[in-house]
């Protein structure tokens, strides 16, 4: 999916994007940073929480989807360059939507994430690029539904956009 | 206004003037090294030649520096029992090195929860700036505080 162009997006086509284990001491340095909350700083304020636990601030969640992204990308980038094929790139992301934390990452945690192609739109303003929507779903080691959201990214064109012409 | 924000001291149109954070290029190279080694988040001239016009933030960086603003300026002094999420996310402008981030919350509404007689969710907008005044993200997104009286 990842080094396609634009043109050749297949709608539902699943990417899965491999895992990411959540150690108390990331979850804790994320936090401090980011996200500096009693229940994502010390297992003994989280006690006190309904949380019960030590667990992931929702952004660290959302940016260990994003690494494994990158990673998937540049080994599908790689893959791609050696079949001698040209690589799409990536452009930036104007935002997402319903992102759910459904349920908490607990220190200990293991997040698999898995990416599927939902639709795609043209973009009249940048005619080199179009608009992909996907959505993200990362299941916990017991298979449990635990992050969830529906994203969009300009993907490169193989072949920009026509100009519309001055008559209709 | 109580030290300690609980449910019932929420209302609706409510504003929360946030703190503001300055945002260095050291920053941004080392969220995007762990997270999202994008060559636009990377490197000067990789961003020069992108669709965002410069080396600027990872948008989830963007994320967690409003989230750290929210968390410092309203959150911890508050009863926050977590969110279950974010109903959506914009991210309108690129965030640059040395940009200074200005962030606020607006109450959308609140509602009890029937499932969890101890809880009721406030849905705020968040909205965050730059120093020349553009928007650079605003979300929308529902958390959870505890009541002062167990419904």
């Amino acid at each position: 999916m990842m080094a396609k162009f634009f043109e050749e997006m297949e709608i539902g086509e699943i990417t899965e994007l491999g895992s990411h284990s959540f150690t108390a001491e990331d979850i804790i340095a994320f936090a401090q940073k980011y996200d500096p909350q009693p229940f994502h700083l010390s297992e003994e304020a989280a006690a006190k929480t309904h949380f019960g636990r030590l667990c992931a601030s929702g952004w660290h969640t959302a940016s260990a989807f994003m690494k494994l992204f990158v990673a998937t990308s540049i080994r599908q980038r790689e893959e791609a360059l050696q079949i001698g094929k040209t690589p799409a790139r990536f452009g930036p992301s104007p935002g997402f939507e319903n992102l759910k934390w459904i349920k908490p990452v607990f220190a200990g945690d293991t997040l698999s994430y898995q990416w599927v192609t939902t639709s795609t739109t043209e973009s009249r303003s940048r005619p080199e690029w179009g608009l992909v929507h996907f959505d993200v779903l990362a299941r916990n080691q017991d298979d449990i539904l635990a992050f969830s959201f529906k994203g969009t990214v300009f993907v490169e064109r193989r072949k920009a956009l026509a100009a519309p012409t001055s008559s209709i | 206004m109580p030290d300690t924000l609980y449910f019932e001291d929420f209302e609706t149109d409510q504003k929360f003037d946030l703190d503001s954070l300055v945002v260095s290029k050291e920053d941004i190279i080392e969220f995007a090294s762990e997270f999202d080694p994008q060559p636009f988040h990377l490197d000067e001239e990789a961003g020069k030649t992108s669709l965002l016009g410069g080396l600027a933030a990872s948008g989830w960086h963007t994320g967690g520096l409003v989230m750290r603003l929210l968390a410092q300026g309203l959150l911890n002094r508050s009863t926050c029992q977590g969110s279950p999420g974010v109903s959506r996310l914009k991210w309108m402008h690129p965030v640059f090195p040395n940009d200074t981030l200005f962030a606020e919350a607006v109450v959308l509404e609140k509602r009890e929860l029937r499932s969890k007689p101890g809880l009721g969710l406030v849905t705020v907008r968040v909205n965050a700036h730059n120093q020349n005044g553009n928007q650079v993200l605003l979300w929308e997104n529902a958390i959870l505080f505890r009541k002062r009286e167990n419904g």
